[in-house]
């Protein structure tokens, strides 16, 4: 009783502070002053004709840099934890067959996720989405194939690989950017291009690239963990 | 345009609240992992609408479409848990 007293009490002061916020909202009619000066700046300075990912990869760049190395920790933490359940060879009778449905769709869909995660990253500056988006479309096509076959085995050391060197060349892209151009994470280490072109806004499509690859290393990595750890 | 971009959201907004309220009373788990999913999807037209598709992509890609099937397939690690147990248990 007490009990639904507190809950009622909690959600009308909720509803409160909410409809004060709601009744006190005016729309913008036009951008505030660093948005506007993002979206002025942009094209002329960075040559990207998505001002979301300029925003992410070169304005914010440290934060995202944050970001990715959050993720790497909590890929590290599961592979960490889901080490020691790690089995050796499951028998693959025990194992109920999935459906024909699926074994055929996923040898048709997964090269098209993966492609389709690539396209994502490589035109991040061009169209939305981008590092993050890509990769994770492309741990969807992992996780295709592991549901058709739990005991697939995936090269932990080629997934490593691939992690550590894209987010080496990452932070070495940033330093590049420290000597050569304005500062750490500048795109401008390499030409502009011109403006909408898939070879433009300097830096970005590479670091982008790399982040898109770094994070579908680490999701996959993940996802491969938990299938290969063993029922306790 | 407007008023009909307007109803759209509205309809939206419903419908992500009632397939939240579904996905929390309802009994069976894969029917939850489902709601909870269309809960994401629902998010993501919402972002689109917001004029946010990279916002949208991201809601799309792991809000709705990762986070599913990694519920779905922690569901299917522990009903092969509750089975053993069950077999065990008559063994015993």
């Amino acid at each position: 009783m007490i009990k639904r007293l507190i809950v009622l009490l909690l959600m009308l002061v909720l509803g409160t502070i909410f409809w004060q916020l709601l009744s006190a909202y005016q729309p913008d009619t036009e951008l505030n002053l660093t948005g506007r000066y993002y979206a002025d700046h942009t094209a002329d300075d960075l040559g990207a004709a998505n001002v979301v990912t300029a925003i992410i990869v070169t304005y914010r760049g440290l934060d995202t840099l944050g970001e990715v190395t959050v993720l790497f920790l909590s890929a590290a933490i599961v592979g960490l934890v889901l080490a020691s359940g790690r089995q050796g060879e499951k028998q693959r009778q025990q194992l109920t067959p999935v459906g024909e449905l699926l074994t055929i769709g996923m040898r048709l869909l997964v090269p098209l996720f993966m492609l389709l995660g690539v396209y994502i990253f490589v035109n991040g500056h061009l169209t939305p989405g981008g590092g993050f988006q890509g990769g994770a479309v492309i741990a969807s096509g992992v996780l295709l194939t592991l549901l058709v076959d739990p005991v697939k085995h995936f090269s932990h050391r080629l997934i490593a690989i691939i992690e550590s060197l894209s987010g080496f060349f990452y932070v070495s892209l940033g330093a590049m950017g420290l000597l050569l151009a304005g500062g750490f994470l500048d795109n401008r280490i390499l030409p502009l291009g011109e403006l909408g072109h898939l070879f433009s806004a300097g830096a970005i499509p590479l670091i982008y690239s790399l982040i898109g690859l770094k994070v579908g290393a680490e999701f996959s990595s993940m996802l491969i963990d938990f299938s290969e750890t063993e029922a306790p | 345009m407007n008023s009909m971009i307007t109803i759209m959201t509205l309809v939206l907004a419903l419908a992500t609240i009632v397939v939240a309220l579904v996905s929390i009373r309802t009994k069976q788990l894969p029917v939850a992992i489902l709601a909870a999913g269309l809960v994401g999807l629902f998010a993501s037209v919402l972002f689109i609408i917001l004029a946010a598709p990279d916002v949208a992509m991201t809601q799309a890609a792991i809000g709705s479409g990762l986070t599913t099937f990694l519920f779905f397939f922690v569901l299917g690690r522990v009903r092969g848990m509750g089975k053993n147990d069950a077999e065990e248990g008559e063994f015993d």
